[in-house]
Parts: C-alpha cells; sequence; structure tokens
C-alpha cells in the first residue's frame, strides 16, 4: 500500500479550527491564506484560476468527485446574462458533518473561495445554500460575510481591481434532495427542491436560466490554498488525480466520532483504528461493516480496509468515497435492520417526481418491516432485489440509485441475515445485542 | 413479475385525496419589524426573482404565529407576488414548515443510521414516555412536541435532538426525562448546543 507511514500531513483546512475565536476576521487575517489567495487571484486573470484548479486535480468534494476546473470550465463564457456560484452547503448526505465545521470555525475560508470562484467564472453573486437545520452555522457565517463587507473583501472593487462580489446565505428549510445541484437551484428560485431534467446542465442554464456553478463548501474551501501555494503543492499532497487534503467524518461505534482531515494516502484502517482518528471500537467490540462515504454507497468489510481513502481507491473496493461519511459499525447490527433505517430516510427524502424512486421506496421500506419484524416470506427476498433493481438507473438525479443501494449491498453481502429472519421469524442477533427497538407502526 | 397489489378499480375509495385544507387561521400581516426584514432579504435576489425569498418569508410567518396557516400563505403570496397555490405547495414540501400548531419546545429528534446506531429509537421512546405522547403529537399543556427528523449533519455527536433552532449533543436515552426537567427549568440554555465549542470549554 502506498500509505505514508507516520503521516507527516500538515492539517490545511481544519489546522486552526481548534483555536479560540478561529472564526473571527482578525483571527483569519492571520492565518493562511487570509485572503491573501483573493489578493493573488485578482493579479491573474481569470482563465489562468481555471487552469490552475484543474492543474491541481481538485475533485469535488460533495459525493460525486467531478474535477472542479473542468465544471468551471464549462460555465459558459459568451453570454449576457449574468453568472453565478452556488455554494453547496446543504450537507444533508447521512453520516457528513465535514461543511457543518468548515462554516463554523472557518467560514471567512469558504468566502474567499467564493470570492475567487465568481472571479474566476465571471460571477458576481455567490448564494450559500445552507440547510434549514444549521441555523447556529448560518449566523457565524453570516457576522462573518458582515466582517468582510467592511473590510473589503467583498462588496465593490476588492483590492482596487474593480472586480465586485457578494455573497449572501440562502436558508433551506429541510429537504435532503436540496442537495442535488439542480434540485438546489429549484430551492435557490423558491420552488420545491426537485431535479431537473439534465441536458442542460447548471452550467449553461442554470440558476434563473443563467450559467451556474454549483461547488461543495469543501470544494471551495480548498481553491484560496490552491491559488496561494501552487497546483503542484495542492496535488502533491496526495495519490495520483486524488490530490489535496480530504476531511473524514466518522460516526457510529467508534471511540472517537469525529471530523479528521488526512491526505487521500490515509487507509480505511487508519482511518477508522488510527491512533490521531477515531481509535478502533467502542467498547471493544469487534468491526463488522462500514459504510464508507455516506450512506448512499455500497457497504465495505474488514478486508476491504487496507484500502486508500481516496476517490479511485474506493472505488476499485467496489464502493465510493461520496461525501467522505465513514458510518461505522461493531458486530451487534443487525443488516435487516441497516437498510430499513436507512430506507425509511430514502422514503421520507424522496422528492416525489420520478415514480420508481417515490413508490419504489415505499415499497422496499414496507418489505424490509416485514422482514425485520420476522413475519417476512421467502420470496420478499427477491422481491426487495427487484424492486431495487427496478429504481436504479431510472430516475432523473441520483436519489434513485442511492436508495436502492442500501438494500442491494446488504443484500448482496449479507443474504444469510435476511434468510434468517424469515426462516426464523425473528431478528437472530442475540437480543441484548440489538441497538433497534421493535418495529413501531408509523 | 408484479409486486402491485391486487386492486379493483375504481371503487368509492379509490384516489381519496389526503390532502386536508390548510387552516385559514387569524387575518395575517408581518409585523414592521418583520416587514423590513423581508424588504432587506429580497434585495438579495434579482429584481424579477422575488420568488426565491419565499423561504426566508415563510420562516417569518412561522416566528411570527408558530405555524403557517392559509392567511398567512396568502400573505405571503401577495409579498412575493405568486399565487397563494405556489406558497402552500412549498410550504408542504419542506419539513421545517408547521401547518398544524407545535409546542413551545419542538424537538426534533435525529433517527437516521449513525444516530440510530447509538440509541435515538430508545431516546424518542424515552421522550415520549415522560411525556406521556407518541412521537408527532403536542402534550396537552402545549409545552411539548416530539418529532423524529432525518439526518441532522451531526452524527459525531450521536443521538442529536434539536429543540427549536437549538441544538443538543449526544443525549443517552437514559437522561432523556432529565434533560425535559432542565429544559422546563431553564427553557433553550439547557441545550449543549452542538459546536466545535473552543471558547466554552476553555471556560470550563
Amino acid at each position: 500500500m502506498s500509505a505514508q507511514p507516520g503521516t507527516a500531513f500538515e492539517p490545511v483546512l481544519t489546522r486552526h479550527v481548534r483555536e479560540a475565536n478561529s472564526f473571527a476576521l482578525d483571527s483569519y487575517l492571520k492565518q493562511s491564506p487570509g485572503y491573501e489567495g483573493l489578493r493573488k487571484a485578482l493579479t491573474q486573470r481569470p482563465g489562468e484560476i481555471i487552469e490552475q484548479v484543474k492543474a491541481s486535480g481538485l475533485r469535488g468534494r460533495g459525493g460525486a468527485g467531478f474535477p472542479t476546473g473542468l465544471k468551471w470550465q464549462f460555465v459558459l463564457k459568451d453570454t449576457p446574462k449574468p453568472k453565478y456560484i452556488a455554494c453547496n452547503a446543504d450537507e444533508s448526505e447521512p453520516g457528513t458533518f465535514k461543511d457543518h465545521v468548515l462554516m463554523e470555525r472557518n467560514p471567512h475560508l469558504l468566502i474567499e473561495g467564493c470570492a475567487i470562484g465568481c472571479y474566476a467564472i465571471g460571477a458576481r453573486v455567490a448564494y450559500i445554500y445552507i440547510r434549514g437545520e444549521f441555523l447556529h452555522v448560518q449566523e457565524i457565517l453570516e457576522k462573518a460575510i458582515e466582517e468582510a463587507y467592511h473590510a473589503g473583501y467583498l462588496g465593490k472593487n476588492i483590492f482596487g481591481s474593480g472586480f465586485d462580489c457578494d455573497v449572501y446565505v440562502h436558508r433551506g428549510a429541510g429537504a435532503y434532495e436540496a442537495g442535488e445541484e439542480t434540485a438546489l437551484i429549484e430551492s435557490l428560485e423558491g420552488k420545491r427542491a426537485q431535479p431537473r431534467i439534465k441536458p442542460p446542465f447548471p452550467a449553461v442554464e442554470g440558476l434563473y436560466q443563467c450559467p451556474t456553478a454549483v461547488n461543495n463548501v469543501e470544494t471551495l474551501c480548498n481553491v484560496p490554498f490552491i491559488v496561494l501555494n501552487g497546483a503542484e503543492w495542492f496535488a502533491a499532497l496526495g495519490p495520483e488525480k486524488n490530490g489535496g487534503p480530504k476531511l473524514y467524518c466518522i460516526s457510529g461505534h467508534v471511540e472517537r466520532p469525529g471530523v479528521y482531515e488526512a491526505s487521500m494516502h490515509t487507509t480505511l484502517r487508519e482511518l477508522v483504528f488510527g491512533e490521531q482518528y477515531a481509535r478502533g471500537m467502542a467498547g471493544g467490540r469487534a468491526f463488522k461493516a462500514i459504510i464508507p462515504g455516506g450512506s448512499s454507497v455500497p457497504i465495505l468489510l474488514d478486508k476491504d480496509l487496507d484500502t486508500p481513502a481516496s476517490f479511485d481507491g474506493v472505488q476499485k473496493a467496489g464502493s465510493l468515497l461520496g461525501s467522505a461519511g465513514l458510518i461505522v459499525m461493531d458486530d451487534s447490527v443487525c443488516m435487516v435492520w441497516l437498510a430499513m433505517n436507512l430506507l425509511h430516510f430514502y422514503r421520507h427524502e424522496s422528492c416525489g417526481k420520478c415514480t420508481p424512486c417515490r413508490e419504489g421506496g415505499d415499497w422496499l421500506y414496507k418489505l424490509l418491516q416485514r422482514v425485520e419484524s420476522g413475519e417476512g416470506r421467502e420470496k420478499d427476498i427477491d422481491l426487495l432485489f427487484g424492486v431495487a433493481s427496478n429504481i436504479v438507473g431510472k430516475t432523473l438525479c441520483a436519489f434513485g440509485d442511492a436508495a436502492a443501494t442500501p438494500v442491494l449491498t446488504t443484500l448482496n453481502l449479507f443474504r444469510h441475515e435476511f434468510e434468517a429472519h424469515v426462516r426464523e421469524g425473528r431478528c437472530t442477533l442475540p437480543a441484548e445485542w440489538r441497538t433497534s427497538r421493535p418495529v413501531l407502526a408509523h | 413479475m408484479s409486486f402491485h397489489p391486487r386492486m379493483d378499480y375504481a371503487p368509492a375509495t379509490f384516489h381519496t385525496s389526503a390532502r386536508t385544507l390548510a387552516e385559514e387561521g387569524e387575518p395575517f400581516a408581518f409585523t414592521p419589524e418583520h416587514q423590513a426584514s423581508f424588504d432587506d432579504n429580497v434585495a438579495r435576489y434579482p429584481p424579477d426573482q422575488r420568488k426565491s425569498a419565499i423561504l426566508f418569508a415563510l420562516y417569518l410567518a412561522q416566528r411570527q404565529q408558530g405555524y403557517i396557516t392559509g392567511a398567512a400563505m396568502r400573505h405571503v403570496a401577495g409579498q412575493i407576488g405568486c399565487t397563494a397555490a405556489e406558497v402552500e405547495d412549498v410550504v408542504s414540501y419542506y419539513t421545517m414548515f408547521y401547518t398544524k400548531p407545535v409546542g413551545k419546545y419542538v424537538l426534533n429528534v435525529c433517527r437516521t443510521l449513525s444516530c440510530a446506531l447509538l440509541g435515538a429509537e430508545r431516546l424518542t421512546e424515552s421522550l415520549c414516555e415522560a411525556l406521556g405522547i407518541e412521537p408527532g403529537q403536542t402534550t396537552p399543556d402545549g409545552e411539548f412536541t416530539v418529532i423524529e427528523v432525518e439526518c441532522l449533519g451531526a452524527c459525531d455527536r450521536a443521538p442529536v435532538v434539536m429543540v427549536n433552532d437549538d441544538w443538543h449533543e449526544r443525549l443517552a436515552p437514559e437522561r432523556a426525562a432529565e434533560f425535559l426537567e432542565d429544559i422546563r427549568k431553564r427553557g433553550l440554555p439547557a441545550c449543549s448546543g452542538c459546536h466545535l465549542d473552543v471558547e466554552r470549554d476553555a471556560t470550563r
């Protein structure tokens, strides 16, 4: 494995988050980049910034891992329409809480990233779409924006360059689907958060039918560092095509859950068991499974843990890095219950636009409920597989695939647990191990 | 393969909509402060895109009277310059808008995987048992509502509860009753917050 032993990695994005008042402008100005990235960017041509971001290999941190430089390059240039940056701060993927920390402790970094992004694509307004539940984070962010305006890092004629930029926070109101880029745009326009048919992609027709780049918070936070320290520096921080620092959110049955920054050389095993990371299983129980990238990706087992936690590494192991939300489960977890818990989520959050997802999610949940409660029939297992397979690839956005994944992956790896539920008429794990309660009707 | 249940077509119950009309409520208009706040917010968007401020307007309406009534929706529609149906379309989609009165304290218990792994289901049970209600209900004294919500995005502090706009982290099911007592006594300051609260920790 290419993992670097001893990890000489210095945190980049979260370096100062544990310092007192790290969110204040005067603290930020003492740190790197401290708006020096923006100052430097404004001395260059927008095209040069895009080239640098492309050369750095920065990939979107929201889930899909799409190269950010390309996304910016696709934003239509020759148009009289205004252009926009829509920053995706909806952070709703179960198991993900990295942007939460960045915005709460380092809001100026995001503001600087938004401003550079605007300059690069020729926009002058960025909207930060934050989930409605994060009011405490929003207040910090709004205060930081106010500070930035007062100090002249936002507003008119920034650094005397003639570049104007406004950054606004837009509060969502509780919808997972708003994290999908076109649904986010719909929600910004004041409608239900439902995805649009693509193409046209947002880069051509996004917010208010204008060219728009939708970028995740962590993605934009990386940009000032790339401008200041160079594309080579950034790329060298990780494996090929997986450069830069990465935030990992580790939750579930671990000793020390939290957000950890590491290079993408780091293996999943180090992240879960490493002394400087999550420190292994809570209560000394045995490891059973891990969801490595937020609830929408396939489960990995102990044998896969030596994979580097990079976009390409995790994909090679048969899953996806997604939003880097690592959910760790010990041997007390029933996999039928797990699939049921997640399908409750997807059933509830489905926006209802595409039939396979809206109806299929509900059927999957009902079937799982039946199997989990011990009333399942043998053919229910094939039925689960059939319904899930009929959602995959048949919806406008990736939500459909995401909703089917928990069922397909548990069936694939833990089919024997489903069979045991049907055979025994109950969950076969010892009752005292159960984290779940009996299924309640609701 | 068909997994659809056998269904008699067009009996009397077929296609009965579950839709209930919004409560009309008292006549509604923004207070002068809320009106100013709305006018300020709507200026963030292009002049022909007032609809972008709809969520903000609905939050104001909800803050003003606790939940969103038909009269409030109509008022918001007038402010935005759209139809009341468009406003209702939005209200009915987003989970953070209430169309019925809720308690003084709304306990939003996260029920998704990371919180569930650490006992969120038992937490909901304990809270409901202590209050004598079911999830989704409000106590008769109008103090507490318990709602099960999906992932709140603070999975390292599981199980997490959002109380109105404040947060409480790592609430063990065994401490549920104690927590409720604390809220009754002190109100929202009983919540621990959900921060990497370096400043607070330093003063301990």
